[in-house]
């Protein structure tokens, strides 16, 4: 394609309301654009590519949700992107081949002028026990205008280090994208990897990777909705689910001995089987998880003043979410039906598509939403993962550890719909069958723009709140 | 109110009494490793070759030696030797005082003894700690706070997280420390009044872990600032983190 029919593609098909799921450049002599879009109506999966040159016209003007993704682009490419309306450093990452000293954070910044105008910095480094990212608040009295968001401070060089790395070694590199997203994004490169070596997992380990999957939703909601009750001082629900959280990590460790489920996903598989007795132990400590969660979490909204804080604080507009193209929970909070589990069904799905649960339009995209959401999709996590683990047979569950040869000059794209919303990985292979580009797309990516937006004219105090309502990943989106 | 009292009822007391008993790892949980006496195979690199931290090398008596610092309890060494010198218990002390105490290369380790007398009679029944995350994957910070959860309930020892460096004793440090959090730990821990210990947990912030030798990070604390406790895992177990501070403060 070229540049302008690209643009014109991508322009009609967002237009539309289809997300853009990644968009990425492969560099070289020609370098060549890459757009992979969703579509949640009609579920397809749409890729097309242009050659991109050094420089070209920005998307984002035309294409708000390529804004996050075109600042990517000019910092690791050095690609000329004329018309950007605010084009600065995502990562601070030294460009290839340079070996410049680089300050984090040193940027510039979005000013509001004015009398009983102020500016309040916050970061990297966080009050409490929080990855590193930097906040900028433009403020009239509490009140704030804007939130500016500036990340890069966890940048690991995970995509760099990926094509020379071992597929075993690849795999506890995603695991360890975001620690707390290990299933989803470790099941995203098994994906990636067993399209391209013609692997197929049976059917008792896409039933044990769902279920892990599962596992991490509820505990990553469980512990964010206790975060969020602790955010306005409601102790009870913020102490129990802190302590709920645990006992479901440990479930995941039953499985596999990890709490974040380090290890269960193998590529062709999964390490671990659950047989009869397991199967058992996990059923009787989902019973009283499930018990443990509904006495904590119901307290929320018996609550009425921890319903008039979370009512109608950190508010996105469904127009907005679709313009910036949220995803996950923060998107279906907003009313909008994005779940890769059902658009795009990947292993075990297919079979046991989720009753996603959504929020009706009116009392959509505020801080209730987000929880409301969130302990609507903990009880179908629970349903899910009963319905698996019903049908996991006696059989052990297989795994594939012999090296294969992944299919040379090919490009393959998988998505997962990890706790936070989707995870797109795209692999892309030399002539030899090697590695050459793996580009991951973290929800976060998507998402932490959504969390600027939630603080527009609300008071500076709301932060905490609006960000565990949240909870988008640092290192997912800084790699 | 009445359900605010119901729940607080069904929820019940959950404290574990740690230390006075010991909590029992799931069955599955890897633990220290342990390599058993006997001889390599001729020349066998098997579980160099696996490790995808290179957190196994070769002894002095052609043994295979496991660094804890780098390891990921992946357990990939352990199917592949051989010879089955290399297994991994469900012993959960892993922390050490010295970074070479965390070289393995028998069915020995020698836990992390208490600090010294004089940092112990000033922090020995309190220690309030800045955690700072360089580069951390949200793991190892997760497994810090649940520390502060009922189940563990750290500030019944007088352990503390607290928000800023002027109110520690000291700094927990998690990740690889990223080259863009390198300035961040240091004017951190110059922050601390003296005196200061600093604890590293997991195996980024001790040796850089998985992403040991990538450009982007400092293949862990290193000598940027003084590590008086090493935590390994990846992440640790929360019941790791707790008994080696304890274990630290002079407590167990």
């Amino acid at each position: 394609m070229e540049i302008e029919g690209f643009r014109q593609h991508l322009i009609t098909l967002t237009q539309k309301g289809v997300r853009l799921a990644s968009l990425f450049v492969l560099p070289g002599e020609q370098p060549t654009m890459i757009a992979i879009v969703a579509d949640d109506e009609t579920t397809e999966l749409e890729l097309f590519a242009c050659q991109c040159g050094r420089k070209f016209k920005a998307l984002t003007p035309q294409v708000p949700q390529a804004h996050w993704f075109e600042r990517e682009i000019a910092e690791i490419h050095g690609i000329e992107m004329l018309g950007h309306p605010w084009l600065k450093p995502i990562r601070f990452q030294p460009r290839a081949g340079q070996n410049r000293e680089i300050s984090p954070g040193v940027t510039d910044y979005f000013e509001v002028n004015g009398e009983e105008v102020h500016e309040v910095a916050v970061g990297p480094v966080h009050a409490g026990i929080i990855e590193p990212g930097h906040f900028r608040f433009q403020c009239h009295g509490e009140k704030v205008f804007h939130l500016e968001i500036e990340l890069g401070y966890q940048h690991r060089g995970i995509e760099k280090a990926i094509p020379t790395a071992t597929p075993q070694k690849i795999i506890r590199l995603l695991e360890a994208t975001a620690g707390d997203t290990s299933i989803g994004h470790a099941t995203a490169f098994a994906m990636n990897y067993e399209a391209l070596a013609g692997l197929k997992p049976d059917k008792n380990a896409s039933l044990i990777r769902s279920i892990a999957l599962e596992l991490e939703r509820i505990a990553n909601h469980t512990g964010d909705l206790g975060a969020m009750a602790g955010d306005v001082g409601f102790l009870p629900t913020s102490s129990y689910c802190g302590r709920i959280r645990g006992d479901v990590l440990n479930t995941t460790g039953l499985i596999c001995g990890n709490r974040f489920g380090r290890g269960l996903v193998k590529t062709g598989g999964v390490g671990y089987h659950i047989d009869a007795t397991l199967k058992q132990q996990i059923l009787d400590k989902l019973t009283l998880i499930e018990a443990d969660l509904i006495s904590a979490i119901d307290l929320i909204w018996d609550t009425p003043s921890v319903v008039s804080r979370f009512d109608e604080t950190g508010h996105v507009s469904q127009e907005d979410a679709v313009t910036i193209g949220l995803v996950g929970p923060a998107a279906r909070a907003c009313a909008l039906l994005t779940d890769v589990r059902l658009s795009h069904p990947f292993g075990a799905y297919e079979d046991y598509p989720p009753a996603v649960p959504l929020i009706e339009i009116g009392r959509c995209g505020d801080v209730n939403a987000r929880a409301t959401i969130r302990w609507l999709e903990i009880k179908e996590s629970l349903r899910l993962i009963r319905a698996m683990l019903a049908d996991i047979s006696a059989e052990p569950a297989g795994c594939n550890t012999t090296p294969l040869k992944m299919a040379a000059s090919s490009i393959s794209v998988s998505l997962t719909e990890g706790w936070r919303g989707e995870i797109c990985h795209v692999a892309v292979t030399d002539a030899q069958g090697k590695l050459q580009t793996y580009k991951i797309t973290d929800p976060s990516f998507h998402n932490w723009f959504g969390l600027a937006l939630a603080l527009r004219n609300q008071e500076i105090s709301d932060f905490p709140l609006c960000n565990k309502s949240f909870n988008l990943s640092y290192c997912g989106h800084d790699l | 109110m009445l359900q605010i009292l119901k729940a607080r009822l069904h929820q019940q007391y959950r404290t574990f009494p740690f230390p006075d008993k010991i909590p029992e790892m799931a069955p599955r949980y890897t633990g220290r490793p342990m390599i058993a006496t006997g001889t390599c195979q001729n020349d066998c690199t098997a579980c160099i070759n696996v490790c995808p931290t290179g957190a196994v090398s070769c002894g002095s008596d052609h043994r295979p030696v496991i660094d804890m610092g780098r390891c990921i309890f992946c357990r990939a060494c352990e199917p592949a030797c051989p010879a089955k010198l290399i297994s991994f218990s469900r012993e959960f002390s892993l922390a050490a005082r010295h970074k070479n105490d965390l070289l393995i290369s028998s069915s020995e380790f020698k836990t992390a003894e208490a600090m010294g007398a004089e940092i112990k009679r000033i922090f020995g029944r309190s220690l309030k700690l800045r955690q700072v995350s360089a580069g951390g994957c949200n793991a190892c910070e997760a497994d810090c706070n649940v520390l502060g959860t009922p189940t563990f309930d750290l500030a019944r020892f007088g352990i503390q997280f607290v928000a800023s460096p002027r109110h520690a004793d000291g700094l927990l440090v998690t990740g690889p420390v990223s080259q863009n959090m390198k300035l961040a730990l240091q004017k951190t821990y110059a922050a601390l009044p003296s005196p200061s210990v600093v604890i590293a947990t997991g195996a980024c912030a001790i040796s850089g872990g998985l992403f040991r030798g990538n450009s982007e990070v400092n293949d862990g604390i290193g000598d940027l600032i003084p590590v008086d406790l090493y935590i390994p895992g990846c992440p640790p177990n929360p019941w790791t983190i707790l008994e080696g501070i304890l274990r630290f403060m002079g407590r167990i």
